[in-house]
C-alpha cells in the first residue's frame, strides 16, 4: 500500500506538473491567463485521433502533427484575438473563457464525451517497480515529465528566446528598451504554452478517454498547480504538483476517487485565501495592501 | 465637397445627473420613454404570450437578466470580474429546496428567506477572496460552483447526483409568470438609483481606483461586501425561483452555463450600464432557446458571439442606443 | 505660533526591505506639527516606501509609526486617513468617469467627514466639493469644475488631488512627488497654495525632487540614501553640507 501510493503519488504529481507547466509559462510571461487551455489539451487529443485513426498517419508523427497545430492555434489565439484587449483583464479573461468554453462544446458536440474516444498507449506492458505494477505508459509519462521540465529550463536559461521570455517576464518595460518585442513574445508563449499543453494530452490521454469533460478538469488542476506553486514560478509548479498530487493519490485511497477533485479545488481556494501569490509566487501587491 | 458626420447632444438642459429642466410635454415624452415604454412592455409580455412554452421561455429570459445584471453589479461596484454566477443561483437553488422539504415553508416564505439567507451564504464564501483582483478573483469564481457540485456528488447529501424533487410550486400561474418580471424590473431600477447616490459613487470609484478611496477613509471592503451580497441576492432568488419552478433542484444548478450566458447577455447589452444585460438577456435567451434543437452547439454560438462582441464591439447595445438617443446625427460641410 | 510637541507624528526605527533590497533601514525622526518637512534623496532611496509605510499601503517588517502617541504601525490606510492624514500618490490617477467636483464626493462621504458634518442629504455635498475645488484654484465659474477627471491637464489633476486631501480635514499632508511632471509656472501657481496650507496649520510632509520649490516652503529637510537619513537641517544647511552635495546636489544648486 504505502509502495504504491509513493509510486502512484509521484506519477500523478508528474501529470499534474505536465497539465500545469504550460498555463504557467504562457501566464509568467505574457501575464495571459489562458483559461482556454483545458479547450486546447481536449484538442490536441482530439487531432491526434484523427490524423491517427482517420487518415491513417504514422503513431508518432501523428502526435507530432497535433502538438504542432495546437502550438499554432494558440499563437493565433494571440496574435488575432487577445492582441486586441491586451492590459484589460476582463476582457482577457472573458475571451480565453468563452473560447474555451465554445471549443469544448463544439468537441462535446462531435461526441466527444464518456468513452467514445481514446488513443492507444505507446506500448501496452506492464512493469514492475519494486513489487507494484506499473504500466509502461505511466512509466513513458514519467520520463518525459521529467524530460521536458529539464529541456524548459535549459531552453529558457541558454537559448536567445528563451532569456528573451525571462527578460520580458521580469522587467516588461526594460525588455522593451533592449529591442524585445511584447507583442511577439506573447505570440510565441501562448504557442509554447499550449504546445505544451498539447505534449501533455498526447501523453497523458492514453491513459484515460478524449471526452470534453477532461477539458475543465485539465484547467481547474493547471489552475490548483499554478496558484498553489505561485503563478509564474517554475520551481513552484513542481512542488506544488508534488503537493497536490501526493495530497490526491491519499484522498482518492482512503475517501473515494471523486475526491481527486475536490483536493484541487481546496488546493486553490485555501491559497488564494491565506497566501494568495503562492507559496513560491513574487506577487508582492498582493500580499502588501498596495 | 467634403462632407463629415457631425454628433451634437440634445437641446436638453442636464443640470445634475438625474435633473432635468423641461420645457414642454414632448420634452418630458421623450425623457420617460426609454424607461416607461420597456416597462409597459414587459409587464404586458405575460399577457400575449399563449403557449406554455413561451411562457417558459419568458421566465428562463427573466432568470438569465438577473444574473446578468447580478454580474454587471458585481464589475460596476467592484471592478471584479465573476466567472461563477452559477454559485449565487446554485445557493439559491438548495436553500430554497432545503426550506421547503425540510421545514415545509410555503414557497413566497423561501424565496424571501433564501434571497437573504443565501446571498449571506455566498458572500461569506466569497468574503475571503475580495481583496483580491483580475484573474485571482475569477479563479475563485470559477472554483466555488464546481467545488460545492463536486461535494454533493461525493458526500450524497442533498440528493447527490440524482437531486431533489418534490419540492412544492407556485401557488398560480400569475405569481408565477409576474413574480419574477417584477423583480428584475424592480432590481434593475432600485440598482440604478442605488448607483447614481454618493453611497453609489463611492463604489463605483472603487472600480477606477481603489488606492486613492482607500487613501480617502473609506473601508473598501465593507463596500465590496454590500456588493458582492446585492448581485448574489439576485442570483440566489433566480435559483431559489427556479426551483420551485420545475419542483427541483440538481446538480445542474451549478453548471457552467449559468456562469457564461449572463456574461455574454451582459456584453451584448452593454456593460456598465445594468439596463443592458437585461436587455441582452431579452435577446440573446430566445435565440439561445430557439436553437436549443442544436444541443450543446448553441453555447458553442453564444460563446463565439460573446468573443466576436469583446473584441469588436465592446460598446454594447445600450451605450450605443443611448448615444443615437441623446444625440442627433447630421452630414455637414466642411 | 504652534504647539511644538514630540509626540505629534513620529516615525521610529522603519525597516523594510523587498526580497533583500533594503528600501528602509532603521529610519527614525519626528514629524512636529505645522511644520513643512521636506524628504529629498535620489530614486530607490526609499521616499515613496517611506509614504506607503506610514500611510498604511505597506506594513513595514520592524519599526513603528505614531500619531499622538497611539501606535498606528499596521492600520490600514483607511483608518490612518481616517485620522486625518492625507496623502497624494505619485501618479495621478483620478476617479476617471466623474466629473471633477464628483471626485470629492468619495472622501466627504468617509465617516470622518460624514460624523464631522453631522449627515447631510445627498446632493449637499456637491456644493461643498466646489468650494474645496475653488480653494484649489479650480475657476468657480468656469466649465473646469464639472469637467470628467479624464479631460483634465495635468496640472489640475495635482491641485484634485490635493483638494481630495484637503476634504478629509486633514492634520497632516504627506505628498508624494507633487510638483513632478509640472512646468515650471505650474509649480510656481501650486506655490502660495501650500503656502495657505502651511498658514492654516497643516503640517505638512513633502517627498520632493523639485529642490528649488522645497526648500522655498521647508523649514526642515531630511536627506534619505539607501533607506537611511544621511542628513537633517534647515534648507540652507542641507544646501551647505557637504557630503549631501557630493552625492546628491553636485549638478543642481
Amino acid at each position: 500500500m504505502l509502495r504504491s501510493i509513493l509510486i502512484y503519488g509521484l506519477i500523478n504529481s508528474i501529470i499534474l506538473a505536465l497539465t500545469a507547466i504550460g498555463f504557467s509559462l504562457t501566464y509568467g510571461i505574457s501575464r495571459v491567463a489562458n483559461f482556454a487551455h483545458g479547450a486546447l489539451y481536449v484538442l490536441a487529443g482530439f487531432a491526434a485521433w484523427v490524423l491517427f485513426y482517420r487518415l491513417g498517419l504514422n503513431y508518432y508523427l501523428a502526435l507530432f502533427l497535433a502538438v504542432v497545430m495546437v502550438a499554432l492555434i494558440g499563437a493565433a489565439l494571440y496574435r488575432f484575438a487577445l492582441i486586441r484587449v491586451r492590459g484589460m483583464p476582463i476582457s482577457e479573461i472573458i475571451v480565453t473563457f468563452a473560447l474555451g468554453t465554445a471549443l469544448l462544446e463544439l468537441l462535446r458536440f462531435f461526441g466527444l464525451f464518456g468513452s467514445n474516444y481514446g488513443l492507444p498507449p505507446l506500448r501496452r506492458a506492464t512493469l514492475q517497480l519494486s513489487g507494484v505494477p506499473v504500466d509502461f505508459q505511466r512509466v513513458a509519462v514519467v520520463v518525459i515529465g521529467v524530460v521536458l521540465i529539464a529541456a524548459l529550463w535549459l531552453f529558457t536559461h541558454y537559448t536567445k528566446v528563451g532569456l528573451a521570455f525571462r527578460a520580458i517576464a521580469q522587467d516588461e518595460q526594460a525588455a522593451m528598451m533592449v529591442g524585445i518585442d511584447p507583442d511577439r513574445m506573447a505570440t510565441l508563449s501562448l504557442g509554447l504554452g499550449s504546445a505544451l499543453a498539447a505534449i501533455a494530452a498526447v501523453v497523458l490521454l492514453p491513459l484515460g478517454y478524449i471526452a470534453a469533460e477532461s477539458g475543465t478538469n485539465i484547467l481547474v488542476y493547471a489552475i490548483a498547480v499554478c496558484i498553489l506553486g505561485g503563478l509564474e514560478s517554475p520551481a513552484g509548479v513542481i512542488v506544488a504538483s508534488l503537493l497536490i498530487g501526493y495530497a490526491q493519490i491519499l484522498s482518492v485511497a482512503y475517501f473515494g476517487p471523486h475526491y481527486q477533485m475536490i483536493v484541487a479545488l481546496l488546493a486553490i481556494l485555501v491559497t488564494l485565501v491565506f497566501r494568495p501569490s503562492g507559496l513560491f509566487g513574487r506577487q508582492k501587491e498582493l500580499e502588501e495592501r498596495v | 465637397m467634403a462632407k463629415r458626420r457631425e454628433r451634437i447632444d440634445r437641446p436638453i438642459k442636464v443640470l445634475s445627473e438625474d435633473i432635468y429642466a423641461l420645457e414642454s410635454v414632448s420634452r418630458m415624452i421623450y425623457v420617460a420613454a426609454p424607461s416607461v415604454f420597456p416597462i409597459l412592455f414587459l409587464l404586458l409580455l405575460p399577457l400575449f404570450t399563449p403557449s406554455l412554452y413561451m411562457q417558459r421561455v419568458l421566465i428562463l429570459t427573466a432568470v438569465y437578466a438577473l444574473l446578468a445584471l447580478s454580474w454587471d453589479f458585481i464589475a460596476v461596484a467592484t471592478g471584479l470580474v465573476s466567472l461563477g454566477q452559477a454559485l449565487f443561483f446554485g445557493v439559491g437553488a438548495y436553500s430554497a429546496a432545503i426550506l421547503n422539504l425540510h421545514f415545509g415553508l410555503p414557497p413566497m416564505v423561501t424565496l424571501v428567506v433564501s434571497t437573504l439567507g443565501g446571498a449571506a451564504i455566498a458572500t461569506a464564501l466569497v468574503a475571503p477572496c475580495l481583496p483580491l483582483r483580475g484573474i485571482y478573483f475569477a479563479m475563485t469564481t470559477l472554483v466555488y460552483p464546481l467545488l460545492l457540485a463536486r461535494a454533493i456528488e461525493a458526500t450524497a447529501v442533498l440528493g447527490g447526483t440524482d437531486g431533489l424533487v418534490g419540492i412544492a410550486s407556485f401557488p398560480n400561474v400569475w405569481v408565477e409568470r409576474y413574480l419574477v418580471l417584477v423583480f428584475v424590473l424592480g432590481a434593475t431600477f432600485a440598482l440604478r438609483r442605488l448607483l447614481r447616490t454618493d453611497f453609489g459613487l463611492v463604489m463605483r470609484s472603487i472600480s477606477d481606483n481603489d488606492q486613492a478611496v482607500r487613501a480617502s477613509a473609506i473601508n473598501i471592503t465593507v463596500y465590496k461586501l454590500i456588493a458582492v451580497y446585492l448581485a448574489s441576492a439576485l442570483g440566489c432568488f433566480a435559483g431559489a425561483y427556479f426551483t420551485h419552478l420545475y419542483m427541483f433542484v440538481g446538480l445542474s444548478a451549478f453548471s457552467l452555463d449559468l456562469s457564461i450566458l449572463p456574461i455574454a447577455c451582459a456584453v451584448i447589452g452593454g456593460m456598465g450600464t445594468l439596463v443592458g444585460p437585461v436587455l441582452g438577456a431579452f435577446i440573446l435567451v430566445p435565440l439561445a432557446e430557439m436553437v436549443r434543437d442544436l444541443g450543446t452547439l448553441r453555447i458553442v454560438f453564444y460563446s463565439l458571439l460573446l468573443v466576436a462582441l469583446v473584441l469588436f464591439k465592446p460598446e454594447g447595445l445600450m451605450n450605443f442606443l443611448h448615444r443615437k438617443y441623446q444625440q442627433i446625427e447630421r452630414w455637414v460641410q466642411v | 505660533m504652534f504647539e511644538v510637541t514630540t509626540d505629534f507624528l513620529v516615525v521610529d526605527e522603519l525597516s523594510k526591505s523587498f526580497g533583500g533590497v533594503k528600501a528602509l533601514d532603521r529610519l527614525g525622526f519626528p514629524v512636529v506639527q505645522g511644520e513643512v518637512l521636506g524628504i529629498i534623496g535620489l530614486n530607490g532611496s526609499g521616499k515613496t516606501t517611506l509614504v506607503n509605510v506610514i500611510t498604511g499601503f505597506i506594513r513595514p517588517d520592524s519599526g513603528h509609526v505614531r500619531f499622538r502617541g497611539k501606535e498606528i504601525t499596521g492600520l490600514p490606510p483607511e483608518k490612518i486617513s481616517g485620522l486625518g492624514i492625507a496623502r497624494t500618490f505619485q501618479t495621478v490617477r483620478p476617479f476617471h468617469h466623474l466629473p471633477a467636483f464628483k471626485n470629492l464626493i468619495v472622501p466627504l462621504y468617509s465617516s470622518r467627514i460624514r460624523s464631522a458634518a453631522g449627515g447631510g442629504r445627498w446632493g449637499d455635498r456637491d456644493a461643498v466639493a466646489l468650494d474645496l475645488l475653488e480653494e484649489v484654484g479650480f475657476e468657480r465659474d468656469s466649465a473646469v469644475p464639472y469637467k470628467p477627471a479624464a479631460a483634465l491637464p495635468h496640472g489640475y489633476l495635482r491641485r484634485l488631488e490635493l483638494a481630495r486631501c484637503l476634504a478629509l480635514r486633514p492634520e497632516v499632508i504627506i505628498t508624494d512627488e507633487l510638483f513632478s511632471g509640472l512646468s515650471s509656472s505650474e509649480v510656481g501657481s501650486l506655490m502660495p497654495l501650500m503656502e495657505r496650507l502651511r498658514e492654516r496649520g497643516i503640517t505638512l510632509m513633502m517627498v520632493e525632487h523639485r529642490l528649488r520649490e522645497l526648500f522655498q516652503l521647508a523649514g526642515r529637510v531630511i536627506v534619505m540614501e539607501q533607506g537611511r537619513k544621511i542628513a537633517e537641517g534647515p534648507p540652507q544647511a542641507i544646501v551647505a553640507d557637504k557630503a549631501v552635495r557630493e552625492t546628491y546636489l553636485g549638478a543642481e544648486l
